[in-house]
Formats: structure tokens, C-alpha cells, sequence
């Protein structure tokens, strides 16, 4: 059988990868997209949601040599490529932390709290990192 | 594990990619092929810059679907399909053209 | 004597930086570094508060974090100073102890 007859039969699900971590505190920003990379190499039907300090890995113009960590923000441009291209922000984190869509570094939706709550209902899986 | 390239030693891990993209030069990937018992041609040259470029922008190993997309785009439809990159690369576009150009293995190549 | 009081959590995740500000008394000084960088900037939700604590302490901030962040120094509040590795260093010297809020 050829990889794509074996996609057919596979069930596509709704995930969703809430990120709500600042990019180079911790490790959960990475680690969550790896794990987008992955899902999407099973051709699952992705979310992302960026929100709290999460935003901030969307920041442009991010320069890591001076702390000697990977600068990963650009990955963040490749997910279209992986047709991961549901990308919601929250309008709450943006207002709190002066963060407006000209700063990201991808095109996003804006979305209220409670249209972030209807997606949330609205999928089969969540990630929250 | 290590390689050795005119005398100098390359640091790879247990499958052997390199350790270090930074330390690549094109003898990493001469080398490499030579263990596979590849011969690399133009072509060959094509995807492993190809792959390059694509890191320096993204920073990831694309998954190979993705790679066949963006090779179609960049270097013609008849180069972008799985057909033409196994043939060049037997042992997977993914895996082993990331490994010549000093790439990690992609995300998501099990 | 003074301390040099460092924050490296965002204010927005952790209150590190509340209890720093709550406790830290006259003449010390608070070094924003790592995540703690988010609490420096300019028309956020923190800015009120930092600027209050300006007017008892003396407030810095890491460059090479805010640069890692992709935070340009424009958007960093009016007094507090930016300082490089060097300046940390000086920082750390230049007062008796230092109190890391982690």
C-alpha cells in the first residue's frame, strides 16, 4: 500500500496546541512545536492558540546570539508549508502586553475570549504547553 | 561518533548526523555519500544547497512531503516529486539528504 | 546596606517581580533579566507599577535578553537603563548582596 492509500483510512482529528509560555524561559515553546511538526506530518487537522506569554513567541525580530540559545521564531513561517495554518492569538494577551499584530511574525487571527472558548469546545484533542 | 574530512574530525551523533551544522563543509558530504556508496552529482549538489538554504531560513529539516513540495516550487515539477528525490537519495530525501548537508534528521522522521 | 534585587520570571506568569517590588526597600536596585525583561516594556499592562518603582529604586534591564526576545530598546520605559553583560557584572559588584527572585 502506498503512504497515501494508508492516509485514507487513517481518522483525521481536531488538535489543538494552546502555548502560553514565554519563548526562552522554559522549553515549552519548542517542545510544543515539535510536537505541531509532528501531528501535522500525520496530515491531523492543527490549531494553534497563542496566548498569556505565549504571544511572545510570535514577536518579531528576535536576535538569540547574545544568550546563545536557538532562535527559533522562524519556524514559526514554515507551518504553512505543513498546512498548519489555523494560527489564533488572544486579544486579552495582546491589549496586556502592548503587543499588536504588526509585531508577529506570522499573520494570525485575533480572536476574543470567547471565541477562543467556542474553538476550544469545538476540538477533539488539547495540548496545553 | 565522529568523521574524519581531509584530516579533520566531524562530531555526528548515533545515526550519523553532524553534531554541529556550523562545522559542514561540502567534504562532510562527499564522505558521507562515499559510505553509502553514492556517487553525488549536480543534482544530487541541487537538494543538498537546496536543504541548506531551507534551514537557514526556517531553522528545521523539512519533513519530506514538505521538501517535495518546496523543491517543486523552487527547481521545477519534474524534480519535485518522491520519485525523483528517491531515486536520488535511496535511503529517503528526509533522512538522508538532510544528513549529507548537515542537517538534523526532520521532525517527525521516526 | 543596598541590594541588587534580579527578577528573571515575566510578570505576567509568575509574581516574583510583585514580591521583589513589595519588599525591595529605598536605594537598592532591580536588574530585569531572562523573562523578567517583559516587565520593562512600554504600554503593557506592568508599566504603571514599574514606573512607581522607579521613583524609589534604581531599575535595569539585560539587552542581550530584550534582543533574544526581539524587544528593540525603544520599547523599553523611560528609566530604566539597559545594561550589557559588562554591566551586570558591575551591578553585582557595585552592591553588597544580591537577592535572585526566581
Amino acid at each position: 500500500m502506498s503512504e497515501e492509500e494508508m492516509m485514507d483510512d487513517e481518522v483525521v482529528k481536531k488538535f489543538m496546541f494552546v502555548n502560553r509560555r514565554a519563548p526562552y524561559g522554559s522549553i515549552y515553546a519548542l517542545e510544543s512545536l515539535e510536537v505541531v511538526l509532528i501531528a501535522a506530518a500525520f496530515d491531523q487537522d492543527v490549531s494553534l492558540v497563542f496566548s498569556d506569554d505565549g504571544i511572545y513567541q510570535l514577536k518579531k525580530g528576535q536576535e538569540t546570539a547574545g544568550i546563545g540559545m536557538k532562535n527559533f521564531s522562524p519556524t514559526y513561517r514554515a507551518l504553512e508549508m505543513y498546512d498548519v495554518e489555523k494560527l489564533y492569538v488572544s486579544k486579552t494577551a495582546m491589549d496586556a502586553r502592548g503587543i499588536s499584530k504588526d509585531d508577529l511574525i506570522v499573520d494570525v487571527e485575533v480572536l476574543s475570549d470567547e471565541a477562543l472558548a467556542d474553538l476550544m469546545d469545538d476540538q477533539d484533542v488539547i495540548f496545553s504547553f | 561518533m565522529a568523521i574524519e574530512v581531509n584530516g579533520k574530525s566531524f562530531e555526528t551523533d548515533e545515526e550519523g548526523y553532524l553534531t554541529n551544522l556550523s562545522d559542514w563543509e561540502p567534504g562532510v558530504a562527499e564522505i558521507m555519500a562515499k559510505e553509502d556508496d553514492l556517487d553525488l552529482t549536480e543534482e544530487h549538489w541541487d537538494i543538498i544547497n537546496f536543504l541548506r538554504e531551507y534551514y537557514e531560513e526556517y531553522q528545521i529539516a523539512p519533513a519530506v512531503r514538505v521538501l517535495t513540495k518546496a523543491v517543486g516550487k523552487k527547481l521545477g515539477k519534474e524534480k519535485g516529486n518522491s520519485k525523483y528525490l528517491y531515486a536520488l537519495f535511496p535511503y529517503g530525501p528526509g533522512k538522508q539528504a538532510c544528513r549529507f548537508a548537515g542537517l538534523p534528521k526532520p521532525t517527525g522522521c521516526i | 546596606m543596598s541590594i541588587l534585587h534580579t527578577v528573571n520570571k515575566s510578570p505576567y506568569e509568575k509574581n516574583s517581580l510583585d514580591s521583589c517590588l513589595s519588599l525591595a526597600s529605598e536605594g537598592s536596585a532591580l536588574l530585569l533579566i531572562e523573562d523578567g525583561i517583559y516587565a520593562a516594556l512600554k504600554g503593557a499592562a506592568k508599566e504603571p507599577q514599574m514606573k512607581e518603582a522607579a521613583q524609589k529604586m534604581k531599575l535595569y534591564v539585560l539587552g542581550p535578553d530584550l534582543k533574544a526576545r526581539g524587544m528593540a530598546e525603544d520599547r523599553v520605559i523611560e528609566g530604566i537603563e539597559v545594561v550589557d553583560y559588562a554591566g551586570f557584572v558591575d551591578l553585582a559588584a557595585t552592591h553588597d548582596k544580591v537577592n535572585a527572585w526566581l
